[in-house]
């Protein structure tokens, strides 16, 4: 295996990879969502490794395939897509970069971290609307959420109460 | 891929881009993933489990697909869908994994649409029909409970596809059960008629309960050894979850309701089910019993 060779097509590799869009949320590649763990080179062959968010998540065979074919496109044609399902997606893998672009698109980001779990699994009973969430379109904190799920599994419902604009936001996970 | 029309998106010429449905060449949601059978784990039992917990999640995912167009709010509709869609997730994974389990590199196609009703393993929980939306919400509250309680012990399953399969379904059933449990509590604390449908609903409901807690010996022999979770060790869990929020409800369980008789000692992890069963089957495989093979 020539070195050079090989760190180059790992870098190219990774740079297509890493570019991808996600196919519900296009303005956002899978590097920036964190759905890209890792890209290596072993020999001529490409791996890379992608790890679903959600287990119904329709867009993970899309995801495949659109790598495979980019990095066929760029002569990268030997790759072997791995799945890691362990340690689970969440949230707080979605870069600086992607927390950007969903507002810019429109969509509140997720909080950056999650609170630690331990215990049981907490039962919430309140339908009191949660709050706290920034208006992706004029900024304010006064919103409430009007509904716990919304056109993808990924995301919840939201309202602005200072512009009137209705929004979603991604939850966190 | 247009993402302006949604249609021509998914209708546009992709050449070998899998699409999900069926016939559409979608891919194994295990590819990638090491499914080989951890030493001291007996393949076949794994297999025949994972097809228990994912006949659940198969049968009552497509109960909620019926809801869809029926629902009585947007905002129902989407949430019911989305539990549906997380809940056909976890199946697929389940069912491919047992393919890889018992070494018979059957598929989730295989096993969702090639078998008979005998050979489904999901408790009768999952397949009986709603009267109503109540009737729904008292089912999902049952159900996301017990399955919550399942879920969350599985993480440290001994085998880690199972357990990894577990990890991400938690974080899914949490929001399932919430739901349910809001809904349980507008209802019931809610208008005498909408509380007069919730106290029917939990009626419905509460002879198919005594069958969630019932250890299968393949369940029993798995427990064992690490792989499963005893599902009798789920009822302190599962009633005081409910408890809880029936409390907040300001309604009972319903007192002294016998459980659904088992035929013969058997139920529905022994392939015994109900008659509503064989009408969910008869539309869930009819397209791919018409057309075996079929692609598009």
């Amino acid at each position: 295996m020539a070195r050079a060779t090989g760190g180059a097509a790992a870098e190219l590799a990774r740079r297509i990879a890493a570019s991808v869009p996600d196919p519900e949320l296009p303005m956002l590649t899978l590097a920036d969502l964190g759905i890209l763990r890792d890209v290596t080179v072993e020999g001529a062959q490409v791996i890379v490794s992608l790890t679903p968010t959600y287990s119904g998540c329709p867009a993970l065979a899309e995801m495949r395939s659109d790598v495979a074919v980019r990095l066929a496109a760029a002569g990268l044609g030997d790759v072997e897509i791995r799945t890691v399902l362990s340690p689970p997606w969440t949230t707080e893998r979605i870069s600086a970069a992607g927390r950007s672009k969903l507002a810019a698109a429109g969509i509140a980001p997720p909080a950056a971290s999650r609170p630690a779990a331990a215990g049981p699994i907490p039962l919430t009973l309140t339908t009191a609307p949660a709050r706290g969430v920034a208006c992706p379109a004029c900024g304010s904190a006064d919103t409430e959420r009007t509904a716990a799920f919304s056109a993808t599994a990924c995301k919840d419902l939201f309202r602005c109460r200072a512009c009137a604009e209705p929004f979603e936001h991604m939850k966190e996970a | 891929m247009n993402f302006d029309t949604a249609y021509e998106a998914i209708t546009e010429e992709t050449g070998t881009s899998p699409r999900w449905a069926y016939g559409t060449g979608f891919t194994d949601p295990l590819a990638g993933v090491d499914t080989s059978v951890p030493d001291g784990v007996d393949g076949a039992d794994l297999a025949a489990y994972c097809l228990m917990l994912g006949d659940d999640a198969l049968i009552m995912s497509h109960r909620l697909q019926e809801w869809l167009a029926r629902a009585p709010e947007l905002e129902e509709e989407t949430a019911l869908a989305n539990i549906a869609l997380d809940l056909l997730g976890q199946a697929r994974l389940l069912l491919s994994r047992a393919g890889t389990a018992d070494g018979t590199g059957r598929t989730e196609d295989d096993y969702a649409f090639g078998r008979a009703e005998r050979e489904f393993r999901s408790v009768r929980l999952a397949e009986v029909t709603d009267a109503d939306f109540a009737g729904l919400v008292a089912r999902l509250l049952v159900f996301s409970t017990w399955r919550l309680a399942l879920l969350d012990r599985l993480r440290a399953a001994a085998d880690p596809v199972l357990a990894a399969v577990a990890a991400l379904g938690v974080r899914e059933v949490t929001y399932h059960r919430d739901y349910a449990a809001q809904w349980v509590i507008r209802l019931g604390d809610g208008t005498d008629y909408s509380r007069a449908r919730m106290e029917a609903g939990l009626t419905a409901v509460a002879p198919l309960v005594p069958e969630l807690f019932d250890a299968t010996q393949t369940e029993t022999r798995l427990a064992e050894a690490g792989v499963a979770v005893d599902p009798g060790a789920l009822r302190d869990s599962f009633d005081s979850v409910v408890a809880a929020v029936l409390a907040a409800a300001g309604l009972v369980w319903p007192a002294a309701v016998p459980g659904l008789a088992r035929v013969a000692g058997r139920a529905g992890r022994d392939g015994v089910h109900t008659e509503a069963m064989g009408y969910l089957l008869a539309e869930l495989q009819s397209v791919a019993r018409a057309m075996p093979g079929a692609s598009w």
